[in-house]
C-alpha cells in the first residue's frame, strides 16, 4: 500500500521555518510580479495565449501525424531516434546507448522528464557518475532532494543552507554565503566535470516537427557546455513537447521565459538539428502516460504545459508550503493535476493542497484549465474511495446535516450552546485546528432565520 | 509490438475529438511601432537588461582595438572571425576540449533580435560550437543591419534545420537559483560584450 | 422584483447581521423579497471537497426551496459560483437548470440587474480596504484580475463603494492574493490558511484600513479569526451592511 504524500505536514513544517518561508514568499512573489511587468510590454499577449492555446490543441488532437513527421525530418538529418513507453523503458534505453559508448561520466542539464523517470539513480546503481550541471539542480543532488521549483530548483533554500551545503560537499568557506562566492565556486567544481564527460544529456522544451529539431531554454548555457564539448547527446523528450512549425515555436519561445520570470527569452536559446560536427545525437521520446492522458476528456488539456512555472509563482499555498510540500517530480498547481495521474493513491491528498482561488488558470500562458481540473481531481479521488483528510473531516456527516432543515437547526442550536459555554481551553485544543492560529467566530443572539420568523414571518 | 508501434497505436486511439484546426499565426507583430532607429536603440537596451554591453565600432580594425582594450590582459583569445585574429585561429581547433582555456571567444553573429536584445549564433558562424560556451568572455561582431525587431521575424529568416545547433544568446550566462539573486556567469561566459559593426566580408 | 432570499448556511449560522441587512437592502431598493425558512445549504462544501454524493441532499433540497421563484439573491460570490457552475450533484431538472440560471449574487444583482446608482441612506466615513473573494475576481467576473494585464481595470464592488459617503479606499500590496478561506481547506491545511490570512491581514493592517470590506462573508469570518487573534484594531463587515446604512 503506498503511503500517500501528506502535503499539508511537509507545508506546516515549512512555514514553521519562518525566515525560510518569508524568503520563499516574497521571491516566488517577485517572478509573478515580473512576470505581470513583461507581459505589460507585449500588447498582443492575449493573442499570444490563444494562439499558444490553438497551437498546442491541434497539435495534440493530430499527435500521431506530428510525431511521425517529427521522427522523418530527424531521422534524415542524422538524429537517432528512440522511443520508450515509460519510465523504465526510457531508462533502459538511456542506459543502452551510454554503456554501448563505454560511458563513465554523464554531465546533464535540467530535465523535468528524466527526473520523473528516476533516471539518475537508475544510471548511478549502474556505474555511471551523473552531474547536473544547472546550479540549482546541483544543489539539490548534492542535497538529496527533488527539485523544489521547475525553473529555480532551490529558491526553497535560503544563501546561509547553500553554503552549509557546500561547505560540505565542495570545500567552501561554510561562513561565506555570499551567492557570488557560491556560484563562483559551483563553475569551478563543475567545469572540469563537463570538460571529462563523456556524454551530455538535456531535456527539450519543444520539439518542432516541421524540422525534426529540438529547442532547450537555459539560463546558464549549461546544456549548451554538455551538447558541445562530450560527443554524445542525449535528449530526453516528452510526446507532448511536439510543435508543428517553426512559425508556431516563435509564439511559445516569446511567452515561456515572460511567464517564468519576467525575461523576454532565457539567455541561452538552443536548436539541435542533426549530430554537431564530430559528435553523434540521440533523443528519446517518451510517452510514460502521456497518451493515456490524451484520451481524458477532463485532464487532456494538461498536455499543452510548456513547463513555464508561472503557475506556482501566483500559488498562494505554493509560496507559502514550499515545492517540496508537494512530494513528487512536479509541485505547484501543475503537479497537483500532473502527479494524481501517475500515482493516484500515492498523490490523492495534492487536489486538497489548494485554495481553489484559481489564479494559476488566469497566468497560464497555454490557458489550461488548471483550477478546474484540481477542482475535478478532487471528484475522482473521492469517487475511488481514498480516504483523504477532508473526508476525515466528515463531510458526509456535514452533507446529511444540511440537507434536511430539522437536523441543520438542530445543529446550529448545539453549536451556538457549545462556542457559548466551552472554556477556551477546551475549545482550543489540538483537535480544532482552526483555532490554532485563529479565534473562533463569536455566537449571534439568534440566527437569521430565528431573527425572522421572530420579526417578519406574518403567519 | 516495438515501442514506436505501441505508443502510436495508443495515441491513435486516444487523440481527443473533435480535431482542432492549427491557427494562422500572423508574420508580423509590432515592436515599439517598429521604426529603424528603433529596433537598434530597443536591441541595446534589451541585451543591456539582460546583463550584456555593446558598442558602436566604425570597422574591423576599430574591433580590433576594442577587443584588446576591454580585454588588455587576454592571454588566449580564439577568434572564428577572419578579420579578427586573436591569438587562436578557430579553424585550427580539431576538438572542443581544447577550447578550455579560451579566455575570449570572438565571433560573427548574422542576426540579431531586438526583442529579446540577442545574437544568433550556428554553427557555422562558431566553426567548434563549444567556443560560444567554453570562452570566458565572448565578443560578438554583429551589423546593426541584420537586427529584426521579434523573435517572429526571426525565425522567420533563419533556416533553422540548416545547421545542426544554432542559439540564440541574450547576455552572458546567468543564474537566480540562490535566493533570487541575479550572478552573471554561471557556467558559459561570464560576459557577453557586442560590437555593432557593419559586416563588408 | 420578486427575490427569493439566499441566506448562507454559516451567515444564517453566525452573521445573522449581513441577511438582515441584505433583506432590508433590497426591500429599500424596491423588491418584494420573500425567505424560504426551510433553506439549508447550497452544497458547496461538500462539493468543493469532492464529495459529490454528499453534496446531493443539500442541493436538491436547495432547488426545492428556490424552484418557484422569479430571481434568487445570495450575499455570498463562492456559493452562487457553486449554484450556477457546479450544481451537478444532481439531476438537471428544469426545476435544477431553472434555478441555476435565476440566482444572482448580491453585487452583481445591485451593479448589473437594478443598476443602483445611490445608497442616500448610507455613510460610512472610515478607511476601507476592499477585499475581493477569489470566487468573486476570478469566476464571477466582479472585478478585473491582476493577472490579466490587458484587461482594462474594472471593479464592480468598488463602483457601488463609492456610491456611499464617506468611504476613503486604501491600496494594498497585494490586490487579489487569496485570504486562504477555501472552504474546508481552512481546517485541513490549517498552517497554510492561517498563514494566508495572516499575511492578508498584514497587508491591510499596513496601509491603514480601519475596516476590511468584502461581498463575501466566509472570507471575513477567517480573517475575522485572525484579527481578533492578533488583536489588531481592524474589523470586518459585509458589503450590504455599509449598503444598507444601518446599524452594524
Amino acid at each position: 500500500m503506498t503511503r500517500a504524500v501528506d502535503p499539508e505536514g511537509r507545508a506546516e513544517r515549512f512555514i514553521a521555518l519562518e525566515e525560510h518561508e518569508a524568503t520563499h514568499d516574497r521571491l516566488v512573489w517577485d517572478m509573478r510580479q515580473h512576470r505581470d511587468q513583461a507581459v505589460a510590454a507585449v500588447p498582443e499577449w492575449e493573442e499570444l495565449r490563444e494562439l499558444a492555446s490553438q497551437i498546442k490543441e491541434h497539435t495534440l488532437t493530430h499527435l500521431d501525424q506530428y510525431l511521425e513527421q517529427f521522427e522523418q525530418n530527424a531521422t534524415k538529418l542524422g538524429t537517432q531516434v528512440h522511443w520508450a513507453r515509460d519510465a523504465e523503458e526510457h531508462n533502459a534505453v538511456v542506459y543502452d546507448v551510454l554503456h554501448g559508448h563505454g560511458v563513465k561520466s554523464l554531465i546533464k542539464s535540467k530535465s523535468m522528464l528524466q527526473e520523473e523517470c528516476g533516471l539518475t539513480p537508475y544510471l548511478q546503481r549502474r556505474g555511471i557518475e551523473v552531474t547536473e550541471s544547472d546550479l540549482g539542480e546541483r544543489i539539490q543532488q548534492l542535497s538529496n532532494e527533488p527539485p523544489s521549483h521547475i525553473v529555480v530548483p532551490a529558491i526553497h533554500k535560503l544563501r546561509s543552507d547553500v553554503a552549509e551545503l557546500f561547505a560540505k560537499e565542495l570545500g567552501t568557506d561554510p561562513k561565506n554565503s555570499d551567492p557570488h562566492y557560491l556560484t563562483e565556486s559551483m563553475r569551478n567544481n563543475a567545469r572540469p566535470r563537463f570538460l571529462k564527460a563523456d556524454a551530455g544529456m538535456t531535456g527539450a522544451n519543444f520539439a518542432v516537427a516541421e524540422t525534426g529539431g529540438f529547442v532547450v531554454c537555459t539560463n546558464e548555457g549549461n546544456a549548451d557546455i554538455g551538447a558541445s564539448v562530450p560527443p554524445l547527446h542525449i535528449a530526453s523528450i516528452g510526446i507532448e513537447k511536439l510543435v508543428p512549425r517553426v512559425r508556431d515555436l516563435a509564439v511559445f519561445i516569446r511567452m515561456l521565459s515572460r511567464s517564468a520570470l519576467g525575461a523576454p527569452i532565457t539567455q541561452y536559446t538552443s536548436h539541435f538539428h542533426g549530430p554537431r560536427r564530430g559528435g553523434e545525437l540521440h533523443v528519446v521520446l517518451v510517452d510514460n502516460k502521456r497518451s493515456e492522458r490524451l484520451g481524458s476528456p477532463d485532464f487532456w488539456h494538461v498536455l499543452k504545459c510548456i513547463r513555464c512555472g508561472a503557475c506556482m509563482n501566483t500559488c498562494p499555498v505554493y509560496r507559502r508550503g514550499g515545492g517540496l510540500s508537494y512530494g513528487a517530480t512536479y509541485s505547484g498547481p501543475i503537479g497537483v493535476i500532473l502527479d494524481p495521474g501517475f500515482d493516484l493513491r500515492k498523490y490523492r491528498e495534492l487536489p486538497f493542497h489548494s485554495s481553489l482561488c484559481g489564479s494559476c488558470t488566469e497566468v497560464c500562458p497555454v490557458k489550461i484549465d488548471i483550477s478546474e481540473q484540481i477542482y475535478t481531481w478532487r471528484r475522482v479521488v473521492i469517487g475511488n474511495g481514498l480516504l483523504t483528510i477532508t473526508k476525515r473531516v466528515g463531510m458526509t456527516a456535514l452533507g446529511t446535516t444540511l440537507a434536511h432543515p430539522t437536523l441543520f437547526h438542530a445543529a446550529e442550536s448545539v453549536g451556538e450552546t457549545t462556542l457559548k459555554i466551552l472554556p477556551r481551553a477546551v475549545l482550543y485544543n489540538p483537535l480544532n485546528p482552526w483555532g490554532k492560529h485563529r479565534e473562533m467566530p463569536t455566537v449571534p443572539r439568534q440566527t437569521f432565520r430565528h431573527w425572522y420568523l421572530e420579526n417578519r414571518r406574518k403567519l | 509490438m516495438s515501442a514506436r508501434e505501441d505508443i502510436l497505436t495508443a495515441v491513435r486511439r486516444n487523440v481527443p475529438r473533435p480535431a482542432i484546426p492549427l491557427p494562422d499565426v500572423p508574420s508580423l507583430f509590432p515592436l515599439n511601432q517598429g521604426k529603424r532607429e528603433g529596433v537598434l536603440s530597443s536591441f541595446r537596451k534589451q541585451l543591456e537588461v539582460m546583463g550584456g554591453k555593446s558598442f558602436e565600432v566604425a570597422d574591423a580594425t576599430a574591433a580590433r582595438v576594442k577587443i584588446t582594450e576591454l580585454f588588455a590582459a587576454a592571454k588566449v583569445v580564439c577568434s572564428a572571425v577572419p578579420e579578427v585574429p586573436g591569438t587562436r585561429r578557430i579553424k585550427d581547433v580539431r576538438n572542443p576540449h581544447d577550447l578550455h582555456d579560451v579566455e575570449v571567444g570572438v565571433i560573427r553573429s548574422h542576426l540579431g533580435v531586438a526583442e529579446a536584445g540577442a545574437v544568433w549564433l550556428t554553427q557555422e558562424d562558431l566553426v567548434v560550437n563549444a567556443l560560444g560556451v567554453l570562452s570566458q568572455h565572448l565578443v560578438v561582431l554583429l551589423d546593426p543591419a541584420v537586427i529584426v525587431a521579434t523573435m517572429h521575424d526571426a525565425y522567420q529568416r533563419i533556416s533553422l534545420a540548416a545547421s545542426p545547433y544554432g542559439l540564440f544568446m541574450a547576455g552572458p550566462s546567468a543564474t537566480g537559483d540562490i535566493e533570487g539573486v541575479i550572478i552573471h556567469g554561471a557556467q558559459g561566459a561570464r560576459s557577453l560584450t557586442v560590437l555593432l559593426v557593419a559586416n563588408h566580408a | 422584483m420578486n427575490v427569493g432570499l439566499f441566506v448562507p448556511c454559516y451567515i444564517d449560522a453566525f452573521f445573522p447581521e449581513v441577511g438582515i441587512a441584505t433583506l432590508e437592502l433590497l426591500e429599500k431598493l424596491g423588491c418584494s423579497v420573500a425567505y424560504p425558512v426551510d433553506q439549508t445549504c447550497c452544497g458547496q462544501p461538500m462539493a468543493n471537497s469532492g464529495c459529490q454524493d454528499d453534496a446531493a441532499g443539500a442541493e436538491a433540497h436547495f432547488v426545492d426551496c428556490f424552484k418557484d421563484f422569479d430571481t434568487v439573491v445570495g450575499p455570498s460570490a463562492s456559493c452562487v459560483n457553486h449554484v450556477r457552475y457546479n450544481l451537478d450533484a444532481i439531476d438537471q431538472t428544469p426545476a435544477t437548470r431553472k434555478v441555476r440560471t435565476i440566482t444572482r449574487e448580491l453585487i452583481e444583482f445591485l451593479h448589473d440587474d437594478l443598476k443602483v446608482t445611490a445608497f442616500p441612506w448610507a455613510t460610512f466615513q472610515h478607511k476601507v480596504g476592499l477585499h475581493n473573494s477569489c470566487s468573486a475576481v476570478r469566476k464571477l467576473g466582479h472585478v478585473r484580475p491582476s493577472e490579466l494585464v490587458y484587461q482594462p481595470h474594472f471593479s464592480k464592488t468598488e463602483d457601488l463603494l463609492k456610491h456611499v459617503q464617506g468611504v476613503e479606499f486604501i491600496e494594498i500590496d497585494r490586490p487579489d492574493d487569496c485570504c486562504g478561506f477555501g472552504g474546508s481547506f481552512c481546517v485541513t491545511d490549517e498552517a497554510v490558511s492561517a498563514k494566508m490570512g495572516y499575511d492578508r491581514v498584514q497587508d491591510f493592517h499596513r496601509h491603514g484600513a480601519e475596516y476590511i470590506a468584502s461581498a463575501d462573508m466566509s472570507c471575513l469570518l477567517h480573517l475575522k479569526g485572525v484579527i481578533d487573534r492578533l488583536k489588531l484594531p481592524m474589523k470586518v463587515i459585509h458589503l450590504a451592511q455599509i449598503f444598507n446604512g444601518g446599524p452594524l
